[in-house]
């Protein structure tokens, strides 16, 4: 069962203390620094999902954040939804874009299944860009009223943010359960030996493009939130390529395939992230020192610092997974 | 349309690049990209030095990317040849996010261009711009210059052995060491190069590269893996097909219809459209 795994509970813990911390005391500043700790463990969770259980790397994973962003807007101001509702529709409808892609560009394999993905990225963006009901590339606003009718924007914003640790949570979770499901053992199937797995029996096309679509709702659901929270969103901004990339970091910084890794890696690539960003003669840098951190990790310890801890404290793998 | 001919003899000269190392060692060399762009600005750092005609410039280039080659062959690449697939495109991401993160530390995003232009000429209703002729003469010859190295020098021949079977290329004394070495070493120059043409016909930024990256693929799957003179023809094909496209789409909407392109191609014709033709 679920519940007798102790990253359960941590997860658990973790959330709560994500919301009790800057409520009491009202802090603004630092849930300001949280909400975008935890987008960063959202998108290197659901990333997890495709490197580090499937083998698969997808470039594009960006794509699903900004597309529920779009949705959810649209949804939020041109319907008038409410949030919530916005941000489900906004997961399920990218999630099965994500399904109908998946069937179609999963057939290929390992290397070529990252290029397309890169593709995908460079052709949702063009498309974006010139559809005029999501206002093209100058994008759409936040209209006022959506936040009055959560009662006003300060409720608003903090009621957002209860929801993306919320996300958060779920991400985590889900990994999880997959991780300790029949479904996660095709998964990694697929992932040591592809050929193998076919053989015994696992319909690989099928599995991949599920959980390709999996890894797409809760990122998706994760971008109405934030981008509802920032009040506009453009194409330049939803599809940001570097974030895509920085998924990539953290989550092997953090140690693909594990629960904890993810979470691990994106919390402290983005304490990192935003500590290099504000100093002023690093915050040009900053992309350098990602990409010397990846190309550390990749050489010299496949397994980030999950792995490190493995080989450390070998119990640790029972508690940490 | 004839325009796009000519853009796409350098598409095709960039994918050679990437299809040599492809085929040679099975690594995807995600620093293409940034290389290209790398190349762009090489040429204008080396036109605004010497106001030299923007062609001969080429040679340095040329030769600064194959040093660069080694380089990030020995940073990046050396170290994870033998393992998945995955570790060396992640690797030379990595590369390729230093290079673009240094590039945008020094010339941020803004664009630039290399202001060198020959002369022209009008045939009936069409205009050919110097340039471009140039652009696409120099790719031809240096895809012809590769296509004689790799089929009858010793180096070239050895990179193609080892590309057939590694294994059996070491047996037979050759060093997979050096011809790797050597192999990605004129896979980045080809991109440098490929870069330097196109900053003499369009603006660029150290972003450009990126959208090249793109179109190198897509070459290289239509064209089908470790096949550089394919590779030229297939690019020639892509800019083709830009040419005749745009006048009905907006320039916005060509990567997705590259990417259209890649998926398709990728399931319908795992080997690439000559794969019948060259075996």
């Amino acid at each position: 069962m679920i519940f007798r795994r102790p990253v359960f509970w941590l997860t658990l813990l973790f959330a709560a203390l994500m919301i009790w911390v800057p409520v009491t005391g009202n802090r603004v500043a630092l849930r300001e620094d949280l909400v975008l700790v935890a987008i960063a463990i959202i998108l290197a969770s659901n990333l997890n999902l495709m490197i580090g259980y499937t083998g698969y790397v997808n470039f594009g994973h960006i794509v699903f954040y900004g597309l529920g962003g779009y949705v959810g807007l649209y949804l939020v101001t041109g319907r008038q939804w409410n949030l919530v509702w916005a941000a489900l529709a906004a997961g399920v409808t990218v999630s099965l874009f994500a399904l109908a892609l998946g069937l179609g560009i999963l057939r290929l394999r390992g290397a070529y299944f990252a290029l397309a993905t890169i593709g995908v990225l460079l052709a949702v963006q063009s498309f974006v860009e010139n559809f005029d009901p999501w206002g093209r590339s100058t994008g759409m606003y936040v209209s006022f009223d959506s936040y009055q009718r959560l009662g006003g924007a300060r409720h608003a914003l903090w009621l957002t943010y209860f929801l993306v640790i919320g996300v958060m949570a779920l991400s985590m979770l889900l990994s999880l359960a997959i991780k300790t499901s029949k479904f996660g053992l095709g998964l990694f199937a697929i992932r040591e030996d592809e050929d193998a797995a076919v053989v015994l029996g696992v319909n690989t096309t099928l599995f991949k493009a599920v959980i390709y679509s999996i890894s797409a709702f809760l990122p998706a659901v994760a971008g109405a939130l934030m981008f509802f929270k920032n009040g506009m969103i453009d194409p330049s901004v939803a599809f940001e390529f570097m974030l895509s990339l920085e998924g990539i970091v953290m989550l092997m910084l953090g140690g693909k395939g594990t629960v904890v890794g993810a979470a691990l890696g994106g919390g402290l690539y983005e304490k990192l992230r935003s500590s290099l960003l504000t100093a002023p003669k690093l915050s040009n840098f900053h992309l350098v020192i990602a990409g010397g951190l990846l190309l550390l990790v990749v050489l010299f310890a496949p397994g980030g610092l999950v792995g490190w801890l493995y080989r450390l404290a070998p119990r640790a793998r029972k508690v940490l997974e | 349309m004839i325009d796009g001919l000519m853009i796409g003899s350098v598409y095709g000269l960039a994918a050679m690049g990437l299809s040599l190392i492809w085929g040679v060692m099975d690594v995807i060399n995600l620093t293409h990209g940034a290389v290209i762009a790398l190349g762009m600005f090489g040429m204008y750092i080396f036109f605004s030095a010497f106001a030299m005609n923007a062609y001969v410039l080429l040679l340095p280039i040329i030769l600064a990317g194959l040093v660069l080659g080694v380089v990030i062959y020995w940073i990046a690449v050396h170290w994870v040849i033998d393992r998945s697939q995955l570790s060396s495109l992640l690797s030379t991401f990595a590369v390729n996010m230093m290079i673009i993160g240094i590039g945008t530390a020094i010339w941020s995003t803004s664009p630039f261009n290399v202001n060198f232009s020959l002369p022209g000429f009008t045939l009936g209703a069409y205009t050919f711009t110097g340039n471009h002729i140039a652009a696409s003469i120099a790719a031809a010859v240096i895809a012809l210059a590769l296509e004689l190295f790799l089929y009858h020098t010793r180096p070239g021949k050895a990179i193609r052995a080892v590309a057939d079977n590694r294994e059996a290329a070491e047996l037979m004394g050759i060093s997979s060491t050096m011809v790797l070495t050597l192999a990605f070493a004129i896979g980045i120059a080809l991109a440098a190069a490929s870069g330097a043409l196109v900053s003499t016909l369009f603006p660029f930024t150290i972003l450009s590269g990126a959208g090249y990256q793109m179109k190198s693929f897509v070459v290289t799957v239509l064209a089908g893996l470790g096949k550089p003179f394919g590779a030229l023809v297939a690019g020639i094909l892509l800019g083709f097909l830009e040419g005749v496209v745009t006048p009905f789409l907006a320039v916005s909407w060509i990567p997705l219809i590259e990417f259209g392109l890649f998926v398709v191609v990728l399931v319908a014709f795992p080997k690439g459209i000559f794969a019948r033709a060259t075996v």
